[in-house]
């Protein structure tokens, strides 16, 4: 049995000690933040909770993935937000990705255009600050011109500084089970992959894998078509009042931002793809040449699958980056997650319930990309047999 | 007078009313020390805008003209008989209401919104409206529109405030219409979307509106401001709690400029005017002493106040109407012999 003076030498007893202190600290702070701002609101008068939730929110909103309108409550109007903050950031996180990869491959070509001006487009997009490129796309597109003399790029869809109109598919019933065809056409083409590889596989045989894989994805569809008889009839855009009315639309506010967060997220991917192409030793390369293959399928079988190892991790990064981004829209107008909690804000009074929801919201968002992430690295990953 | 609010904003509206608060207490210890400790220093120290066209702002040489300025101006001609002796202190809208309750000022004329809260928790007082306004539509003259009524469907630029963006939602839905909102934080880049043609209409205060149009337009006719106000924003001078000398030389000081142009005194006709023989005219000329005792001023306070600064039409039509670059029509701010707001009671 060792006296207490001497247990303060363990360094298991130490450990304990200074971390127990380090917890006691921490949730002393936490409680002193909690408990102040409490106070303070209690004594000013300003009503907490979160029961404004459930009040009308009594404003519009410019673009909505659902239903919506100002008689909605306040919970209404902040899930709108949240899934125009999602919209946007999943297409952007597509979009920058195909354009970073190009960007990417492009800086290692050994064509001088191509290979100048992927380093050009990096170094541009990754020095200039992100709200002003967002500014600079917002002022471009306000300048298309007005909806009379919009550019009807192609029939039926026109440009102008409202956004851009398209036809839609006017709904009818056959279009469910055209869906639904699809689905299985999805998963024949699945199997048909799967089929290809095994036989390849086992036999060593190649197989036409992608024509078989298209037919079998297309002709269920095409036939719940013809036996369903649905119309094609599309509801084409039409100049009425103030703008165009009918069809599918994107607003300038939505393609600025997706613009934006593409372009200045794919400098940075494309620096990443570069650097996980660079870190794949040059004999794989000659390996590949020695057996004969071609330089895309050694692109595509030798040096991506292990590039991928070094890519996957700080791409991670930056789709949270481009996600969390997308808050720059309040500057430009699109009606995303904090936009539309700074009017709740604004109105109801209630600052730190709004505030503490967006970061909430954030957190989850970005814990979600980081697990999915995470899941998709460990199967790139190189496996130790 | 609205700002839009942050959580910045709001941390910073916290703790200015902290020193609201204990700058209310000092207002309310130096109670009747107002209208004397102007008196003495020989002149009045008044709050305004840190640059509003029209109602606030100092010209290249730093002269400062406006609405607002003219309602300090006509109280330094009640009380010296020289609207000249004002010394200006420009407030922003944080700083404007620590500034009166603590003593810093003597009067704030900073279109400030009148409303039930400023009255009583916040320990002021207020004179008489000197600008009734409101949040209005402006369009572009391109579409010919009369009505904001005939707005269905339009695409509408809002700058979010307070309320801005609900007495927009509020006014579509009361009318049975609908909208597409085009909220954006910053000021410069909403005002370049509306110009550009993003929105085809642009809401904030009628003031704002038009202050927005002359800064950012060759010609002011390409836009017009349409009739109808769908908010209540009465801007009005403000004094601190407690001194009702004060607070009447304020007040009538104001009601002067009113009842001047219901007689139709100006600037250019008062001299004529002292030997009018209407009895009215005689009292507020003082001609007819008694007005200039009761207020603890002297008699000729009218009669310097509609000579330097003049009649409230005048006033009107040099800073914010026909005269000036913001082309503001009367409306609300006509008098109300003329289906306006502007009203004031007998001076005698």
């Amino acid at each position: 049995m060792t006296n207490p003076v001497q247990a303060l030498n363990s360094a298991r007893v130490r450990g304990w000690l200074y971390q127990a202190l380090f917890l006691a600290c921490a949730l002393a702070v936490a409680w002193y933040l909690v408990s102040n701002t409490l106070t303070n609101l209690a004594t000013r008068g300003v009503a907490t909770g979160f029961g404004f939730l459930h009040r009308e929110a009594g404003f519009e909103i410019g673009e909505s993935l659902l239903p919506y309108s100002a008689s909605d409550t306040y919970l209404t109007a902040l899930v709108v937000g949240l899934l125009n903050t999602l919209a946007v950031s999943a297409a952007g996180v597509v979009l920058a990705t195909v354009l970073g990869v190009l960007i990417g491959i492009g800086r290692l070509s050994s064509n001088w255009m191509v290979n100048r001006f992927a380093t050009l487009y990096v170094e541009t997009v990754r020095n200039v600050p992100l709200l002003l490129q967002l500014v600079v796309w917002y002022t471009i597109l306000n300048r298309l011109p007005s909806p009379r003399e919009a550019l009807e790029v192609l029939p039926g869809i026109f440009l102008s500084n409202r956004g851009m109109k398209f036809p839609v598919l006017v709904e009818h019933a056959g279009h469910g089970w055209i869906l639904l065809a699809l689905f299985v056409g999805i998963a024949a083409a699945i199997a048909v992959v799967r089929y290809g590889r095994r036989r390849r596989e086992t036999t060593g045989k190649p197989f036409p894998t992608l024509p078989a894989a298209i037919a079998a994805l297309l002709l269920p569809p095409a036939l719940a078509f013809i036996v369903t008889g649905a119309p094609l009839a599309f509801d084409v855009p039409a100049l009425a009042g103030f703008n165009f009315e009918g069809g599918g639309s994107v607003t300038p506010e939505f393609t600025a931002l997706l613009i934006g967060l593409s372009v200045y997220t794919a400098g940075f991917i494309a620096e990443i793809v570069r650097s996980g192409i660079l870190a794949v030793p040059h004999g794989q390369t000659e390996a590949g040449l020695a057996l004969g293959l071609s330089p895309g399928k050694i692109l595509r079988l030798v040096i991506l699958p292990q590039a991928l190892r070094v890519i996957v991790p700080p791409l991670t990064s930056q789709y949270l980056n481009l996600t969390k981004n997308s808050s720059l829209a309040v500057a430009i107008g699109y009606p995303d997650l904090v936009s539309v909690s700074n009017t709740s804000a604004n109105q109801t009074g209630q600052v730190v319930e709004a505030v503490a929801m967006m970061m909430l919201v954030y957190l989850i968002i970005s814990l979600a990309i980081s697990g999915f992430m995470n899941w998709y690295n460990r199967r790139v990953a190189l496996v130790t047999r | 007078m609205k700002s839009h609010l942050s959580a910045l904003a709001i941390a910073a509206t916290l703790s200015v009313s902290v020193f609201a608060l204990s700058g209310a207490l000092s207002g309310t210890a130096q109670a009747g020390a107002t209208f004397d400790g102007v008196k003495q220093k020989g002149y009045v120290q008044c709050g305004v805008n840190l640059g509003l066209y029209g109602f606030s702002a100092p010209d290249d040489k730093g002269k400062w003209s406006g609405l607002d300025v003219d309602m300090c101006r006509a109280v330094a001609a009640a009380m010296f008989g020289d609207a000249e002796k004002v010394k200006y202190t420009p407030l922003s809208a944080q700083q404007r209401l620590p500034a009166l309750q603590s003593g810093e000022i003597d009067l704030l004329a900073r279109n400030t919104t009148r409303t039930l809260t400023r009255d009583t928790a916040n320990g002021l007082n207020f004179a008489p409206t000197n600008y009734y306004d409101g949040q209005g539509f402006m369009v572009s003259a391109k579409l010919g529109l009369k009505s904001a009524k005939q707005l269905n469907g339009a695409t509408v630029c809002v700058l979010p405030g307070t309320t801005t963006e609900q007495n927009v939602s509020d006014y579509f839905r009361a009318n049975k219409m609908t909208f597409k909102p085009v909220v954006i934080e910053k000021n410069e880049e909403l005002n370049k979307a509306f110009f550009a043609g993003r929105c085809d209409a642009l809401t904030s205060d009628a003031s704002q509106l038009a202050a927005i149009r002359a800064a950012e337009v060759q010609n002011p006719n390409d836009y017009v401001i349409l009739p109808e106000l769908i908010s209540k924003e009465p801007l009005s001078p403000a004094v601190r709690q407690g001194d009702e000398e004060w607070m009447n030389l304020v007040t009538w000081a104001f009601y002067t400029m009113v009842q001047a142009e219901e007689k139709g005194l100006t600037s250019e006709t008062v001299d004529a005017a002292m030997t009018s023989p209407d009895p009215d005219v005689k009292r507020l000329l003082g001609v007819t002493a008694g007005n200039g005792k009761a207020l603890g001023v002297e008699e000729n306070w009218a009669y310097a106040i509609i000579k330097q600064v003049g009649n409230y039409a005048q006033s009107y039509e040099r800073n914010v109407g026909s005269g000036s670059k913001l082309k503001m029509p009367r409306g609300q701010n006509a008098l109300y012999t003329e289906g306006g707001l502007m009203y004031a009671p007998p001076m005698k």
